[in-house]
């Protein structure tokens, strides 16, 4: 019921006979319905981070015993709205120093980088972009971009605290892709293969779900995800008391905001890959396929929002040392684990 | 299945527009009055002192090497996992070999003091 | 032309126009963005040649590691800021004709090649095949793998260590002021 595989499967058909009567060819066809899946895809995560800062603000709020924006309209919901009209419109201060090609392609890289990874992401039964074949290999090689923009901001703003911030970030979000990778390596072996949609389906009853077959290497991933997004208790690099700004230190406005977006999309994303890859993805009872999905995503969300209001802050070295102490031999063991357990069970 | 990662090429274009577009839209919306005060490098309030280089410390270039080691690995790790349950004990054990190898080095840098991050 | 040949030549221009810009961008960073950039078209091409495992690990290792790697080296130079240190390169007409001559004899070497076109059908799945071949067949060349592996972590220790000798990697020991003796009341 409610389910919106039919709706996207009658949109394709539409474009299909739609391109056809104008006479081009299947190459089209399929040309058309990608860019319309991806603008659709692409006013969906804006409107996800729409909501997304505003909920953060509103749990933060709680967490801190206030009440968060109350005054713009309904509990505050057109805040975020009216922020966004306000950046838009900030004058756009270069300043005088910078590397200005890089520069400008810095806030792009990171955005797309953050936005590539929803072409495999199954948001519901049939509402997947492309199945791709590499599914969650892709999405950890995308996320590696990111790291990418991050230097680039920071080298280019010529600016002590950005470039020190793009470095600590960068060196920070690398020691945590690691753990990360290898607590995947985990799922991968139950699951054996790498393809999103195929991991969801192969969690359809409730005891299927990857979380009780791999509950260290769900909890390895929450922690290594979470140093991934910058978040407390991982974002020293962005702390507002150690380094301003961290990289974007000298970026303003509507530039500005693109690296705020990323940040934002980017916590949806690994909500949604710990959901696909632990919690069974769009896989419940009654409710439709999507709606399960977005729930057990900004379950993980806010996760991550309450981790920010219950930990300290670590320092560098605390978080380094964490990473390549503490994360990496524990991914391993549970990989050989895992490999242990899968061979004790088939034999 | 290439025209799967069409799908890519076509999120990477309609990003890379989306953004262009908006800072497009952004300069034309945006009052511009640039004077040399706005556009010195921000110091905290102080004007800046000294070039923008820093003591480049070494160790970000020795951790960005253990990483590059441990991401072939991890990417040789991958296929082992998915294929994985088709081999038997033997498949266990060669990928028991590759990770002990690794973890041997991980311990020798962590006995001589190179994880350490000041 | 078919969907085919247009990505190909398009991600082909891409590689090409990114690796000139590498050589001849005056500014280094640059010149590792553009890196970067050409890596990246090389995943594209992989992915044409239905090998989207390995345009994967081309992203990730590639772009995510080497890049990254290299970056860092860049920023060790620390003098790089500096105007004074000379970008330019005087040896480009040498450089030109070397780059050209081999670009024949490679051009000429791949034209002589009779590539085999496998009848064989294309493996389903990715990485499954490639994991079931690491571990049977070519598993001597897997282990030596890590070998190699193990050979750049103690290289790195190494490095590590003759800082050390020069106190480049220590942290800062200069002792801290004694605190002021607490004053009574």
């Amino acid at each position: 019921m409610l389910e919106l595989d039919k709706l996207v499967k009658i949109i394709g058909d539409g474009i299909d006979a739609g391109i056809s009567a104008l006479g081009l060819g299947p190459a089209w066809v399929v040309l058309v319905q990608l860019i319309v899946a991806a603008a659709v895809v692409l006013i969906f995560a804006s409107l996800v981070v729409l909501f997304l800062v505003w909920w953060e603000r509103k749990v933060s709020a709680r967490f801190q015993m206030r009440l968060g924006p109350m005054r713009v309209g309904w509990q505050g919901t057109i805040q975020t709205i009216a922020d966004a009209l306000k950046l838009l419109q900030k004058e756009l201060i270069t300043p005088a120093n910078v590397d200005r090609g890089i520069y400008f392609w810095a806030p792009v890289v990171t955005f797309v980088a953050a936005l590539a990874v929803y072409v495999t992401i199954p948001f519901g039964k049939g509402l997947i972009v492309r199945d791709l074949n590499i599914g969650i290999l892709y999405i950890l090689s995308i996320t590696t971009f990111t790291v990418i923009g991050l230097l680039m901001a920071g080298w280019s703003s010529n600016n002590k605290y950005a470039l020190l911030g793009g470095f600590r970030s960068a060196a920070q979000v690398v020691s945590y892709e690691v753990p990360m990778a290898l607590a995947v390596v985990g799922v991968i072996m139950l699951t054996q293969t790498l393809s999103m949609g195929e991991i969801v389906a192969q969690q359809q009853k409730f005891y299927q779900w990857y979380i009780w077959r791999q509950p260290l290497g769900f909890l390895i991933y929450l922690v290594a995800a979470t140093a991934e997004c910058n978040r407390t208790p991982f974002d020293l690099p962005e702390a507002d008391s150690e380094l301003v700004a961290g990289f974007v230190t000298e970026y303003s406005g509507m530039k500005f905001a693109m690296f705020f977006l990323a940040e934002f999309l980017n916590m949806f994303t690994v909500a949604a890959v710990a959901t696909t890859l632990f919690f069974g993805g769009w896989n419940g009872p009654v409710l439709p396929s999507w709606a399960w999905f977005m729930i057990k995503t900004l379950l993980g969300v806010f996760v991550l929002m309450w981790f920010r209001w219950t930990y300290p802050r670590l320092r560098v070295d605390q978080l380094m040392s964490f990473a390549w102490k503490f994360l990496l031999p524990l991914a391993f063991i549970n990989i050989v684990l895992t490999g242990l357990g899968i061979y004790i069970f088939k034999s | 299945m290439v025209s799967d990662f069409a799908a890519v090429a076509v999120f990477l274009g309609l990003g890379v527009g989306f953004v262009l577009i908006t800072f497009l839209l952004a300069k034309l919306i945006s009052p511009s009055a640039p004077n040399p005060i706005k556009q010195s490098t921000y110091e905290c309030g102080e004007s800046p002192f000294g070039p923008a280089w820093i003591q480049f410390n070494v160790r970000f270039y020795i951790f960005a090497l253990i990483f590059v080691v441990f991401d072939v690995e991890t990417v040789f790790l991958f296929p082992w996992a998915i294929a994985y349950q088709s081999l038997g004990l033997f498949a266990f054990v060669e990928m028991l070999v590759f990770i002990a190898i690794l973890i041997f080095g991980l311990a020798y840098a962590w006995r001589k003091g190179v994880l350490k991050w000041y | 032309m078919d969907t085919f040949s247009l990505a190909f030549y398009a991600l082909a221009f891409l590689i090409i126009a990114a690796a000139i810009f590498v050589v001849t961008s005056k500014n280094i960073f640059h010149s590792a963005i553009y890196l970067i950039l050409a890596l990246f078209g090389v995943a594209g091409i992989y992915v044409l040649l239905q090998a989207p495992f390995l345009a994967a690990a081309q992203v990730l290792i590639y772009v995510g590691a080497v890049s990254m790697l290299m970056i860092f080296a860049i920023m060790l130079t620390a003098r790089i800021a500096d105007d004074s240190i000379r970008h330019t390169n005087e040896q480009v007409g040498t450089g030109l004709l070397v780059s050209l001559g081999l670009l024949a004899v490679i051009v000429y070497s791949l034209w002589q090649t009779p590539f085999p076109i496998s009848a064989a059908p294309m493996p389903e799945g990715a990485g499954g095949t490639i994991g079931r071949l690491l571990l049977t067949q070519f598993v001597l060349p897997f282990e030596i793998v890590s070998v190699l592996l193990l050979g750049a972590l103690i290289g790195a220790v190494v490095i590590a260590q003759k800082d050390k000798v020069r106190g480049v990697s220590e942290p800062p020991n200069t002792p801290l002021p004694k605190p002021a003796e607490k004053v009574a009341g």
